[in-house]
C-alpha cells in the first residue's frame, strides 16, 4: 500500500505541470496588456506605463520564464512582496467583478461545496440502487423502466431539465425558488446574530440551531440537487447495471447459489460488493465534478457558486478571471482524484498490486 | 502463427461452409465483423426509433427553405417582428419581416398569412424559424466538430498505439491530463479566449469543442490498433519491407477504424448538446443567430415568469432533447452490439 501511495503521489507534480501548461497556453492568446491583469489592478494608461509593466513582470521574456513567473509570482524588489503566482493562490485581478479572483473563490466556493455535499447522497444511493435492481431483474419491467429512464436522462440537457423543473416547481407551484437564500436570511446573515462557522449555510444553520434557516437553504437547493441527481442517475444506472450483470455471471456467485444461500444474501453479500468496485471510479469522478462547480446547473438556478461565477466571467469575456477559476479547479481536481485513487487502492487490492 | 492445420487438398469442408449461406455484396465489402455491427443496429427497435428521429431532423435541415423561407440576405438571422422585449404567445400575428408563405402552410392551416407558430422570444425573434434553421446549424457544427475530433483522435491514437513504448506512454499521459480537466468549463474558457479574436461566430465554440473532445477517440483507436498490429498480415507487410507509415495507414488503420468511426458518427448528438450548452451560457453566436442554444438562452431572463412564457423553454428544449435522444438510441444499441460479452446472443 505504501509504494502505491508514493507512486500515486509522484504523479501529482506531473499532473499539476500538465494542467497549468494547458491553461498557460490558453493565456498566450491574450496580448501583454490584457495579461497584466495577472499582476496589477488597473489597465496601464500610457505607453510609458505599458513598457514599465512589461519590463517589471517580464511579459516580453521567453515563454518558459513567463510560465515560471506565472506559477510563482514576481517579488517586488523594494517591498519584497509577492505579486501574482497561481501556486500561491494569487490568480490575478478580476476586472468585471472588481476584486481579486481569489476573493471571488473564497466567497463562492463554500456555496458550491454546500450544494455538492447534499447532492452526493441522493445521486449515489438512488442511482446505484436502481442499477442493482435492474440487473437483478434483468429484462423485467424494472429493467426496461431503468433503461428508458437512462436513455431519456442522458438525452436531457442539464439546462433544459433545469428550466423545465423551474417551470413546474417555481413558476407554477411556487414551491422551490431559485437563488441561494431568502431575503430575511441574508438580513440575518449580516445582522451578526448568526455565527458563520463553516460558511456552508446549511451546516451553519444546524450549528446555530436555526431549523428555519436550514429549511430555507434546503428549499433553495432542492431543484439544483434534483437536477444534478437526475443527470447523474442515468449514468449510474447504466454502469451499475452492466457491472452487476457481469458479476452475477461469475462462478463464485453460482457457487454461492449452489450451496443454497438465500438470493438476497447472494446479491447483497456476494455480488454487490464486487460490482461496486467499478462504480467507485465513476462515483469518485462525479463527486470530483461536483466540487469543480457545476457551471450549467448553477447558472440555470442562479445559484451563486464557482460555476456561476465562471459562466458570468466567460460571458463578459473576462479571460484572466475565468482562467483563474480553471487553475483553482484543476488543483482541486488533482487533489480529489488523488484521494479517490488512494481510496480505490484500499478497496480493491488488484489496483495497488498492479 | 501457431496454426496447426495441415493442408490436405480436401476442401469439401470449406465448400460446405461457404454454401451454407449467401454472402451479400455489402457483407463482403464490410467484412463479417463490421457487417454484424450494421445488421445488429438495423434490427434493434430502439435504434430504428433513433434512426427515424435522426432522419426527421435531416429532412428538416434539407428542406428548411421550403418549410419557412428566409427573410433578408442571411438565412441564419432569425427575422425580428419588432423590438419589444417581452415574448409573445403562440399564434400571435406576424407584422414585420414576414417570410413568404409556403404551400404546406396554406394546406395545413388554411391561412394566407404567417403567424408566430411557436411564439416569439425576447426581442421578437420567431421561435419556429430559429428551430427550423437551427437544425442546419446543429448538423453543421456537429459534423465539423465530430470530423475534426475524429481525425485528431485517429492520428494521435494511431501514433501512440503503433509506436508503443515511450511515445505511447507520453501521449497517453497527455490524454490523461486533458481528461482530468472539466470539459464544459475548459470549452467555455477556450471559446471566451478566442471570441475577441475571431468574433461572435460559430468558430470559437467549434474550436473549443474540438480542442477538448478528441481524447476519447484517441483512446479507443489506440486499443484497436494494439490488437490489430499483432496480426500476421502486419508481420507479412513488415517482412516485405513496407514502410512504417504505409503499414499504419494502409494495413492497420483500415482494419481497426470501423468501431471508432461508428462511435464518432453517433457522437453528433453529444456535440450538439455541448454546443447548445455553450450558447446557453452566452458564449458563441451573436444574438439572433438561428441556433437552438441561443434560442433557449433567452429564457434565462424570464425565470421568474415562466408560467406565462413557458413556450420559450419548452419548444427549443424538446427539439434539443429529441435530437440528442435520436443519436443516443442508436448509440445505446451500438454499445450493446460492440460489447464483446454480448456477442452471439442476438
Amino acid at each position: 500500500m505504501g509504494t502505491y501511495i508514493v507512486r500515486r503521489l509522484l504523479l501529482v507534480p506531473l499532473l499539476i505541470f500538465g494542467v497549468t501548461i494547458i491553461i498557460f497556453g490558453m493565456l498566450q492568446f491574450l496580448g501583454p496588456i490584457e495579461r497584466s491583469a495577472l499582476y496589477v489592478r488597473d489597465f496601464p494608461k500610457n505607453d510609458k506605463q505599458i513598457q514599465g509593466l512589461i519590463k517589471k513582470y517580464g511579459l516580453d521574456r521567453p515563454i518558459y520564464e513567463q510560465y515560471w513567473r506565472w506559477l510563482t509570482g514576481v517579488k517586488d524588489p523594494i517591498s519584497g512582496e509577492r505579486e501574482g503566482g497561481v501556486l500561491f493562490g494569487d490568480f490575478g485581478y478580476s476586472r468585471t467583478a472588481s476584486q481579486p479572483v481569489i476573493n471571488i473563490i473564497k466567497n463562492r466556493f463554500p456555496n458550491t461545496l454546500d450544494l455538492a455535499l447534499w447532492a452526493v447522497f441522493p445521486m449515489l444511493s438512488v442511482g446505484i440502487w436502481l442499477g442493482v435492481q435492474a440487473a437483478v431483474h434483468q429484462n423485467g419491467w424494472i429493467d426496461q423502466l431503468a433503461r428508458i429512464f437512462s436513455i431519456v436522462g442522458t438525452s436531457f440537457p442539464t439546462f433544459v431539465f433545469g428550466l423545465l423543473v423551474l417551470i413546474v416547481f417555481y413558476a407554477n407551484l411556487q414551491w422551490f425558488p431559485p437563488g441561494k437564500m431568502s431575503d430575511w436570511v441574508s438580513v440575518l446573515l449580516y445582522s451578526g446574530d448568526f455565527k458563520q462557522y463553516t460558511h456552508l449555510l446549511s451546516i451553519d444553520a444546524l450549528l446555530n440551531g436555526r431549523i428555519d434557516v436550514f429549511l430555507d437553504a434546503m428549499r433553495h437547493m432542492f431543484l439544483p440537487i434534483l437536477t444534478l441527481s437526475y443527470i447523474n442517475w442515468a449514468t449510474f444506472v447504466r454502469v451499475t447495471r452492466s457491472s452487476m450483470l457481469e458479476t452475477l455471471r461469475m462462478d463464485y456467485v453460482t457457487t454461492a447459489r449452489a450451496k443454497g444461500l438465500k438470493e438476497s444474501v447472494v446479491i447483497n453479500k456476494h455480488a454487490r460488493p464486487n460490482a461496486m468496485i467499478s462504480i467507485t471510479t465513476l462515483a469518485g469522478m462525479s463527486v470530483v465534478g461536483l466540487l469543480g462547480g457545476v457551471v450549467i446547473t448553477e447558472t440555470v438556478f442562479n445559484y451563486p457558486g464557482i460555476g456561476k461565477a465562471a459562466a458570468d466571467a466567460a460571458q463578459q469575456l473576462d479571460v484572466v478571471t475565468i482562467l483563474g477559476f480553471a487553475v483553482f479547479n484543476g488543483l482541486i481536481l488533482i487533489l480529489a482524484n488523488l484521494v479517490v485513487d488512494i481510496m480505490y487502492g484500499i478497496i480493491d487490492p488488484r489496483v495497488r498490486l498492479a | 502463427m501457431t496454426s496447426t492445420a495441415i493442408p490436405t487438398g480436401d476442401n469439401t469442408l470449406l465448400k460446405e461452409s461457404k454454401s451454407d449461406r449467401k454472402i451479400s455484396r455489402v457483407e463482403r465489402f464490410l467484412g463479417p465483423e463490421n457487417y454484424r455491427i450494421v445488421v445488429g443496429l438495423l434490427k434493434t427497435p430502439a435504434s430504428i426509433a433513433g434512426f427515424i428521429l435522426i432522419g426527421t431532423f435531416v429532412l428538416i435541415a434539407i428542406f428548411a427553405p421550403a418549410i419557412i423561407p428566409p427573410v433578408g440576405n442571411d438565412p441564419y438571422r432569425i427575422p425580428r417582428d419588432g423590438f419589444s422585449g417581452e415574448p409573445r404567445p403562440m399564434g400571435s400575428e406576424w407584422k414585420r419581416n414576414v417570410p413568404e408563405v409556403p404551400g404546406w402552410y396554406k394546406l395545413v392551416t388554411g391561412k394566407d398569412e404567417w403567424v408566430h407558430l411557436l411564439g416569439t422570444a425576447q426581442g421578437q425573434y420567431d421561435i419556429f424559424y430559429g428551430l427550423v434553421w437551427g437544425t442546419r446549424t446543429a448538423f453543421r457544427t456537429g459534423l465539423i466538430v465530430v470530423i475534426s475530433t475524429f481525425l485528431i483522435g485517429i492520428i494521435i491514437g494511431s501514433i501512440s498505439g503503433f509506436y508503443g513504448g515511450l511515445v505511447d506512454n507520453i501521449i497517453m499521459r497527455i490524454v490523461d491530463i486533458f481528461m482530468t480537466l472539466p470539459f464544459i468549463l475548459m470549452a467555455l474558457i477556450m471559446a471566451a479566449v478566442l471570441t475577441p479574436m475571431i468574433g461572435k461566430t460559430l468558430i470559437p465554440s467549434i474550436i473549443a469543442l474540438v480542442s477538448f473532445g478528441w481524447m476519447g477517440y484517441a483512446r479507443i483507436i489506440r486499443g484497436d490498433i494494439l490488437s490489430v498490429k499483432e496480426r500476421d498480415f502486419v508481420l507479412a507487410a513488415r517482412v516485405v519491407g513496407v514502410r512504417d507509415y504505409r503499414i499504419l495507414f494502409r494495413h492497420i488503420l483500415p482494419n481497426a477504424i470501423f468501431p471508432t468511426l461508428v462511435l464518432a458518427s453517433l457522437a453528433i448528438g453529444d456535440v450538439v448538446l455541448s454546443f447548445a450548452a455553450l450558447s446557453f451560457l452566452g458564449i458563441g453566436t451573436q444574438v439572433g443567430y438561428a441556433d437552438w442554444g441561443q434560442v433557449l438562452s433567452f429564457a434565462r431572463n424570464w425565470i421568474t415568469s415562466l408560467q406565462t412564457y413557458w413556450y420559450i423553454v419548452v419548444w427549443p428544449g424538446l427539439t434539443l432533447v429529441f435530437f440528442v435522444m435520436g443519436w443516443n438510441l442508436v448509440g445505446d444499441a451500438m454499445r450493446d452490439v460492440l460489447d464483446p460479452r454480448m456477442r452471439g446472443k442476438s
